[in-house]
């Protein structure tokens, strides 16, 4: 059981020649083991700086990040322990994969390098890795990013980063590259490793509908503030903040289209006769 | 001179077919056919690979090497009662044919504006080299009507792509492609990298368009839930085929082509049931 | 349950679009990128600072000997002379450095640079402003001549990608990897002795003074063809390929695809879209070459015997005319600096891109 305390956390970024940026703006939330927390943000809102903070790729101004109580090290092998425990799925599969390296290499490293296992367990555990990622190790293990499809290559990206066995993982719009119908697989297959290893995951995107599905909890972010925050449905099907009821409004929904196909925020009126 | 069909379907795309010639060739689009009728939303939805950009960049005769097009017949039907056959036209023809009948909206508007120019400027060559008969003063008015039906604002007419948002940047490119009131508007992905938010607005900016100037619509996109908002009929496409085409609540309410359920049921619901991912 | 008519209630600047603008109004602003022009001028003239510097420090770090030998075996040489003479060479070691260091910034605002004691103790800035005018002249125009030529035709062969036209790159660059000096005799052999079109060297007829008179430019310009075609010649290839690579990048860009869909003309597209996206980087080249014009021409004026800097430079050499050395080290910095700083210039008014540092 881990928690994940982002506690009053601002970030300030000085733009040179145009004074201050401030990207977050007091932002909190817990992140446990077993619970996904769905992060909605449209682009500026703040949610790419909070996945940097936390990978510690940048450092918040003010705040504290504590992982079970203590406060996350800023260098050394405080720092190293940390990053094991927190690992990252990024967005663009075939940016985040060395197109040099063979798949085998790619989550052999952090086997090696973290000393998960043994030195001569480590093909077992590499074979071990992309069977649970639903991947046959024989036709991937030797090849390289190219020669995978998208949905592969993801699914590369999130063994190797369940390699080290963390605790939490941040999923930062995972599925928003890949093709539509390989989008579900990734996401149930990420709701499976989470339930079966128990990991806490914050799932950062800007789409309510598979925020809604995926999250226990949302967490609505608007030019670096939290404006809505609670569960996956009150905020989805009854959002409290003007911003929230804003981004509803604006995200396609078949279902409620068709009964009500009159007046209303219909964005095109040709069957409908002239709500515009 | 005789009366424009107006029941006649504004394009007729018959068995069109289109080979990458590479090696071994890629069948991009296979045999489609379709009609456009007069001021209909068409959208055209499929996932990558599918042949959709391919189509709809093959009925302009835009397609570059090694696309080629192996067969099938383009027919438009302008409002002035010609018939016109897209593929048999010369290539100076074709040059004038092109924005002036069908034009296109292009996604990604990030690279799609020469950025050395300001929009000012590539909004005016439009009619530069379409409208030669047009003075300076009368290119400068219009392209300030145009921006100014947009809401960018006349005031950006010096403004280089670089200096816009993304929203503003994807309003130019429909100013542009509306600027000679084409009767065909082929959008490709106009606003699949925008928020949710700037994307209601660009499509509620589309629909007054249409209403104001009455073109048709081709809407090229993956997200099918969008399409089923906005079209009036849906063509789906996979492999370069059309698996199935009906109307937009049919989609919805009846599909009838298994992969047109499969396409459907990736989409989980905003409002509807839980439990499309298994918690 | 229907949805709400969504409503902008925060404060923004403008509507929900204008997030992420970098420029939010319009109009009012400068054409001219001020704070970029500023930033540009200030590292130059730190560089400028520092190459001075190091000009100093240069002769006090060689062994004062040779030039206090050299000093001693020329002896009519005024005192205000000799006293420049030693600041510049560093033999003031009577001085503290510190006011070795401000007596030689005086002689540089002075615009002092010592005497050429090859040249009959003339002031170093007049021998080098008279050989000065015909390497900018010569070389210069050659240079510009080929950037425009192998520009231009490098867009060309990229737009007609395939064509029979892609042969003239390795053509091009083959003769480029010709060694100029063979290039350049070749042409003498053949032009002046065998078919005596043009004269062997020099640049202008023997007895001739240099004046503004019709003739005298008939003679400059008649005695430096051989030599400019030959730097032409000699250089094409590289500006061919670099703007033919340029421009088949440009090509696949979206841009392009949307200008033909508008139904631009071909001529239009391949000029105002590619061309002029294509042509940025190469300016950045033609700035760096434009460099070295000033120092980089020995060969062909040794080959031609062309009155320029190289060729001044050379003959202090071997004469050990110190002081006119550093003369022609400072006047070549002095030009690399000027040439880039045009560049910048040059690159900031075609790039609207690069006056973003003005947001």
């Amino acid at each position: 059981m881990s928690v994940l305390e982002f506690d009053r956390i601002s970030k300030i970024y000085n733009v040179r020649g145009a004074g201050h940026m401030k990207a977050l703006d007091d932002v909190s939330f817990t992140l446990e083991s077993g619970r996904t927390i769905g992060l909605v943000g449209q682009s500026g809102s703040g949610k790419s700086t909070i996945a940097k903070i936390l990978t510690q790729l940048e450092t918040p101004t003010t705040g504290e990040i504590r992982l079970d109580g203590a406060r996350i090290p800023r260098r050394g092998r405080g720092l190293r322990k940390y990053r094991q425990q927190l690992r990252m799925v990024f967005q663009d599969p075939f940016a985040s994969l060395n197109p040099y390296h063979s798949i085998r290499y790619h989550i052999e490293r952090p086997l090696r390098l973290d000393d998960v296992v043994p030195a001569k367990e480590t093909e077992r555990e590499v074979r071990r890795l992309l069977e649970r990622v639903q991947l046959a190790p024989d036709t991937v293990i030797d090849r390289r990013p190219h020669e995978l499809s998208g949905g592969q290559r993801q699914r590369v990206a999130i063994a190797r980063a369940l390699a080290s066995r963390p605790k939490l993982l941040v999923a930062d719009e995972p599925v928003s590259m890949l093709d539509v119908s390989l989008r579900l697989g990734v996401l149930n297959l990420l709701a499976d490793l989470q339930r079966e290893e128990g990991l806490g995951v914050l799932y950062i995107t800007h789409d309510l509908a598979t925020a809604r599905h995926f999250s226990d909890e949302i967490i609505v972010l608007n030019q670096g503030r939290i404006v809505e925050q609670g569960t996956a449905d009150d905020v989805i099907l009854n959002p409290q903040h003007p911003y929230t009821r804003e981004l509803r409004a604006a995200s396609p929904d078949p279902e409620n289209w068709f009964p009500t196909k009159h007046g209303g925020t219909s964005p095109d009126a040709s069957t409908s006769g002239g709500a515009r | 001179m005789p009366e424009p069909q107006l029941t006649e379907p504004l394009l007729s795309v018959r068995d069109f077919s289109v080979v990458y010639d590479v090696d071994p060739p890629v069948a991009a689009v296979r045999d489609v056919t379709l009609e456009l009728q007069r001021g209909e939303i068409l959208g055209l939805a499929g996932e990558s690979g599918c042949g959709k950009t391919t189509l709809a960049y093959g009925v302009q005769r835009l397609l570059k090497a090694p696309a080629v097009i192996t067969g099938g017949s383009v027919v438009f039907h302008d409002t002035s009662g010609e018939t016109i056959d897209v593929n048999a036209l010369d290539a100076e023809h074709m040059r004038r044919f092109r924005w002036d009948k069908i034009s296109m909206v292009f996604q990604g508007a990030m690279n799609a504006l020469n950025p050395v120019a300001t929009i000012g400027s590539q909004l005016a060559d439009v009619f530069e080299v379409h409208r030669p008969e047009m003075t300076r003063k009368q290119r400068r008015a219009e392209v300030e009507e145009l921006l100014e039906i947009v809401k960018v604002g006349r005031d950006r007419i010096r403004s280089f792509p670089h200096e816009l948002s993304g929203g503003m940047r994807q309003r130019v490119m429909i100013a542009m492609a509306l600027a000679l009131r084409p009767q065909l508007m082929v959008m490709d992905e106009p606003t699949t990298a925008l928020d949710v938010l700037v994307q209601r607005e660009i499509l509620r900016q589309i629909s007054q368009l249409r209403h104001e100037f009455g073109f048709s619509v081709i809407f090229i996109t993956h997200d099918l839930p969008l399409l089923l908002e906005i079209s009036d009929r849906i063509a789906i496409m996979r492999e370069g085929e059309i698996v199935e085409l009906q109307s937009a609540e049919g989609i919805w309410s009846n599909p009838q082509h298994e992969y047109t359920r499969r396409l459907l049921e990736s989409f989980p619901r905003l409002t509807g049931e839980r439990g499309v991912v298994v918690r | 349950m229907s949805a709400v008519e969504p409503q902008i209630l925060d404060a923004r600047q403008g509507d929900a679009l204008e997030v992420g603008t970098t420029a939010t109004t319009a109009g009012g602003r400068s054409r001219v990128p001020w704070r970029f022009l500023a930033n540009r001028a200030v590292f130059y003239l730190f560089t400028l600072w520092a190459a001075i510097t190091i000009n100093f420090f240069l002769p006090r770090l060689m062994k004062g000997d040779a030039v206090d030998q050299y000093l001693a075996r020329n002896r009519n040489v005024s005192p205000e002379a000799a006293d420049a003479l030693r600041s510049l060479l560093g033999l003031d070691t009577d001085k503290t450095l510190l006011q070795q260091y401000f007596d030689y910034w005086g002689l540089m605002f002075r615009g002092d640079l010592g005497i050429s004691l090859l040249h009959g103790m003339r002031p170093v800035t007049e021998v080098i402003s008279q050989a000065l005018p015909w390497t900018i002249g010569l070389v210069g125009f050659a240079t510009i001549v080929s950037f425009a030529i192998g520009t231009i035709g490098g867009a060309f062969v990229g737009w007609r990608r395939g064509s029979r036209l892609d042969a003239l790159v390795p053509l091009t660059t083959f003769l480029s990897t010709i060694p100029y000096f063979w290039l350049g005799l070749l042409a003498i052999a053949a032009f002046s002795v065998n078919l005596r079109w043009f004269p062997i060297g020099k640049a202008y007829g023997v007895g001739m003074r240099p004046e503004w008179s019709a003739e005298f430019i008939g003679q400059v310009i008649h005695h430096g063809t051989l030599p400019a075609v030959t730097i032409v010649i000699a250089s094409l290839g590289g500006w061919m390929l670099g703007m033919r690579n340029m421009m088949l990048t440009v090509l696949d860009e979206d841009y392009i695809t949307v200008a033909q869909a508008k139904g631009m003309p071909n001529r239009r597209v391949l000029w105002r879209y590619a061309a002029r996206n294509a042509v940025l980087p190469q300016i950045q080249s033609f700035a760096l070459s434009i460099g070295f014009i000033v120092g980089g021409t020995i060969v062909m004026e040794m080959v031609f015997s062309y009155p320029g800097v190289g060729k001044l430079l050379l003959d202090a050499t071997n004469a050990k005319d110190y002081a006119l050395m550093q003369g022609v080290f400072l006047v070549i910095t002095l030009s690399v600096l000027v040439a880039n700083l045009l560049a910048d210039l040059a690159y900031a008014f075609l790039d609207p891109r690069t006056r973003q540092t003005e947001a």
